[in-house]
This record gives structure tokens, C-alpha cells and sequence, in this order.
């Protein structure tokens, strides 16, 4: 498959780098400002160089001399949409998909804002393209939590519950581990680059939210034998608590009693809700540091765990270009 | 046997394992059995084995050391999950292996739920809030630890062992988390039913 890829952050830059190794190529790179385009010259099928792309990025901050629609118009198969989460409008990634939808091109996305806030209008825009999304990478990372729940079919899924954010988990865990306050966790995550300088995104539960709503409208969608028929969730209808203000002394007290805390995500066709939760201390959802874990109850093949590492580059381009394959 | 931990405790004197009638659930709950062992070394982990080998996940020991029943041994309380199927099969297991169950599991309350809160638990009147729980129809406050390492003033924390009727777990829930909002507080729910 010939890729466009749009965002050249972490997962975009490994999606340039990885995906030869998948026997796909890459034919545009695209970042907010820049762009680079196969120029054709080696044939149909010759790609962009990936070690020239990154290179450039890292060096002068761009990703090539072209401008950025040059990449949305090039004569890709799969457009890769790895922009930055943005909410309300998902814009400017709703509108690289469905430009590639209306290309009839197939889109897959590492962007959970689209997904999260505008599922309906995606769907729509599908229901006239010839092309088709995924969205592997948008749960979990390299977690595939979103294929499992379409093999065992959302029909018979009854909710899909886990630790969703990496961040929020590690700075559980470590509160529990040390006796230490949020502050100071925090902190120690910033300097691990495991949180970000404004961390509300991941210890607000807003991140876990987005991927807990995009399982309830796989979960909605796919039950439902009409789709005007399911519901559509965005991130106004998920209950949301943050671990911001859990106080040490919380933790201490759910030790004595074998037990601890972890930001755990539910989502079923209905509801969405993410809170701080009480678990066993030894449980399997009680994982450590940076992993994730999905559990998808079923009706028939009982309890799913799957864990894993829910971020990272290479983690979730390895979701994205997964996708890919499932195109062909 | 004088023993603080009887005087907030609200289960009935029941010395029988019978389960609460109609609820043999596969799911694992959280059970108390109250032994009494001999003050010799090794007596506590011998009580312990019957527990571990017949499918019982121990949470917590409560060895009151400081305590003697009136045969003059040694009470002790030991918290664990199971079925209530293996529940039966452990206190059987205790007593084929001679170990002394003073009481095992209970007769009005089938069902136990911890929970935390935290937030100006003080500020907010603590004994207000437990009397509160107390006062409603489904559950009954068991046990509370609090930690409120910066004294009054600041945030402190809670755990709450409830102890529900049969199928109102959920209910007693409910009412604790009305509570939390109308108090401010901030409720951390068990993830209940699914802790396998």
C-alpha cells in the first residue's frame, strides 16, 4: 500500500520509519508547515526516504520543501492521520479523512479526536466513499483492543473496561509504591517525560475518556442492525474523574487492605465512565507503571485481558500499520 | 473475649457456615472468619494453609496478639475472597484441621464492599457520615480506618468496610455516593464483580 502520512510526531515518524518493514510505502509526509512528496521518478511504487524525512526533522523542524496539501493531494492508498488530538470539531484531522474518503481512499487513524467526537459524521462519510477507516492505534496503543472487539463482534461484548493512560497509571503507582504525594510523583513523571508539562490531559481522565468513548461507539455501532438506530457517544457523555487530588494517605489505606488504586475506564453500548477504582493489589487490572490492560467481558468467550504498552512510537505505529494490513 | 473489634462490628453471632439462602454466586466476595490459636510459633501460618489450598485469596490478618480469648489463645480475624462454594469447603478445612472458627461468615450481611473516600472528611463531620451510612437500609458500616497525615486542615482519607444485604451492594453504593456529593467528598468505588 502507498501511505500518506499526516503528523510527524512520535507515531508518524515511526509509521515513515516502520512501514517498509510491513511492505507498504510511504509516498507523502506531511507536518503542520511542510511537506514531502514522492516525486515519481523511481517508478509507481519508489517512496519518499524515510531516513531523509526524519532526518530533516529533527535537524530544521520540517519535513521536507512542499507545502502540507501538496501531501493530502498525492496519490496515496491509505492516508495515515496522525495529527494531534484536538476536540469539538477534531479539526484539522476530520477533514484530512474525509478528504481521503472523498477520494475514495481508505483512511486510518492514530488521532482520537475524530473518532471520540464526530463518529456519526465519520460513518457518514464512509457510507458514501469506497473507502474505509480503521482506528487500532486511537485505544491502547499497540493494545489491539478495537480488532478483538470486532472479531468477537460488539454484539457480543458487554463492556470493555481498563487502564487506558499511562501517565495516570504510573503516578499510581509510584504514590503507592513510595508513600509519596501527587506533586512529587508528578514531578519525577515530568522528568521521565512520562507526564507532559501540562499533564491535564492524561491525569484528568480526559485521555482515557476519548478511548473509552471510542469503544462505546464501536461497541453501540456495531450491536445495532441499523445504524440510525445506535447511539453515538462523544467526550459530553462519558463521567469523568480525574487522580489529580487523590492524596497519598488514599493509597496508603487501600495498601493495608491488599489493595490499590488505578484509573480504570468502563465502557459498554450505554455508558461511558472513567474514575479512580478500587482493586486488588495483585489483580489483573492492577498493572504497573506505563502498561495498559484491556478486559473485554463477553457473552460467550467469557473474560478477555490484554496488556501491554498503550503509548510510545514504534508501540502505536505498529497498531496504525496493523490497520494498513487489514486494508488490503 | 473483650475485643475492640466486636463493638463497630454489625454482624449477628452466627457460628454456623450455612450461606445466605439463594445467592451461590461464582463470584468471589469477601468473607471474615475469627479464629483462635494457641500461642505456639507456626500456629498462625498452619491456620493460614487450609485457606491458601482451597482456592481462598487472603486480603488481610488481624492478629490480636494483645487479646486472649477466655480459653486463653490467641483471637484472630483473617479477611479473604472466595466463592461461597469454596467458602464452605475453607471452613471445613479449618476445623478437619483442628483449627478453632469462632465464627465464620454471616447470617444478615452476605455481602461485604470496601470502599475509600477522601476529601475534609473531618471538616465534614466524619461520625456524621458513618452514622448516615449506618442509617440506611442496606448496609451496615463494619469497619473504618481513617489517615489524616496533615492533621484537620487539610485533605484526609477513609476506608469503609460495608457490610450489604444479599444483592444491595449496589444500593448501598449508591448511597454513599450521594452522600460524597452532597458533602463534597470524593468516593473511590470498588471495581465490584470483576475482580478476578
Amino acid at each position: 500500500m502507498r501511505l500518506a502520512v499526516i503528523g510527524a510526531g512520535a507515531v508518524g515518524r515511526s509509521v515513515v520509519e516502520l512501514a517498509s518493514e510491513h511492505g507498504h510505502e510511504v509516498v507523502a509526509v506531511a507536518d503542520s508547515s511542510s511537506a514531502t512528496v514522492a516525486d515519481g521518478t523511481g517508478g509507481r511504487d519508489a517512496g519518499v526516504d524515510p531516513d531523509a524525512v526524519v532526518a530533516r526533522k529533527a535537524e530544521r523542524g520540517i519535513v521536507g520543501d512542499g507545502d502540507p496539501a501538496d501531501a493530502l493531494a498525492a496519490d496515496y492508498d491509505v492516508l495515515v492521520e496522525a495529527t494531534p488530538t484536538t476536540l469539538g470539531d477534531a479539526e484539522p484531522g476530520f477533514s484530512h479523512v474525509t478528504r481521503a474518503l472523498e477520494r475514495d481512499r481508505h483512511a486510518v487513524l492514530a488521532n482520537k479526536g475524530p473518532v471520540a467526537e464526530r463518529f456519526g459524521d465519520l460513518r457518514r462519510a464512509v457510507a458514501d466513499s469506497a473507502g474505509e477507516i480503521r482506528f487500532e492505534a486511537t485505544v491502547g496503543g499497540a493494545i489491539p483492543a478495537v480488532s478483538t472487539v470486532e472479531d468477537i463482534e460488539p454484539g457480543h461484548v458487554t463492556a470493555v473496561r481498563g487502564v487506558l493512560n499511562g501517565t495516570a497509571n504510573f503516578i499510581l503507582t509510584r504514590m503507592a509504591a513510595e508513600g509519596l504525594d501527587y506533586d512529587h510523583v508528578l514531578a519525577e513523571a515530568q522528568d521521565l517525560g512520562v507526564a507532559e508539562a501540562d499533564p491535564s490531559f492524561d491525569v484528568d481522565g480526559t485521555d482515557a475518556a476519548l478511548k473509552c468513548v471510542i469503544l462505546a461507539n464501536v461497541l453501540s455501532f456495531g450491536a445495532a442492525d441499523d445504524p440510525a438506530d445506535a447511539r453515538e457517544f462523544a467526550l459530553d457523555d462519558a463521567e469523568v474523574e480525574g487522580i489529580r487530588d487523590v492524596p497519598g494517605s488514599t493509597l496508603r489505606l487501600a495498601a493495608e487492605d491488599g489493595r490499590t488504586v488505578r484509573l480504570i475506564g468502563e465502557a459498554t453500548g450505554e455508558t461511558v465512565r472513567v474514575a479512580p477504582r478500587l482493586v486488588p493489589e495483585n489483580g489483573t487490572l492492577a498493572v504497573s507503571g506505563t502498561q495498559n490492560i484491556v478486559q473485554i467481558e463477553t457473552t460467550h468467550a467469557g473474560r478477555l485481558n490484554i496488556s501491554g504498552r498503550g503509548a510510545g512510537g514504534p508501540e502505536t505505529a505498529s497498531a496504525v500499520l496493523g490497520d494498513v494490513g487489514r486494508l488490503e | 473475649m473483650s475485643d475492640a473489634h466486636d463493638g463497630v462490628d454489625g454482624r449477628a453471632d452466627d457460628d454456623d457456615a450455612s450461606p445466605d439462602g439463594g445467592h451461590a454466586s461464582a463470584t468471589p466476595s469477601t468473607h471474615t472468619v475469627r479464629l483462635e490459636l494457641v500461642d505456639e510459633p507456626g500456629q498462625l501460618l498452619a491456620a493460614l494453609q487450609p485457606i491458601a489450598d482451597n482456592g481462598g485469596n487472603l486480603l488481610s490478618i488481624y492478629h490480636e496478639r494483645g487479646n486472649k480469648t477466655p480459653r486463653g489463645r490467641i483471637p484472630v480475624e483473617v479477611d479473604f475472597e472466595a466463592t461461597q462454594e469454596r467458602f464452605e469447603g475453607i471452613v471445613e478445612a479449618l476445623r478437619t484441621e483442628g483449627v478453632n472458627v469462632m465464627q465464620a461468615g454471616t447470617e444478615r450481611y452476605a455481602e461485604e464492599v470496601t470502599l475509600l473516600l477522601f476529601g475534609h472528611l473531618i471538616d465534614t463531620d466524619l461520625s456524621d457520615t458513618l452514622s448516615r451510612i449506618e442509617a440506611c437500609e442496606s448496609a451496615s458500616v463494619a469497619d473504618v480506618s481513617l489517615a489524616a497525615p496533615q492533621g484537620t486542615e487539610e485533605a484526609s482519607s477513609a476506608r469503609l468496610r460495608l457490610e450489604a444485604r444479599a444483592g444491595e451492594t449496589e444500593a448501598a453504593l449508591a448511597a454513599v455516593r450521594e452522600l460524597a456529593e452532597e458533602k463534597e467528598l470524593r468516593l473511590v468505588e470498588p471495581l465490584t464483580g470483576v475482580e478476578a
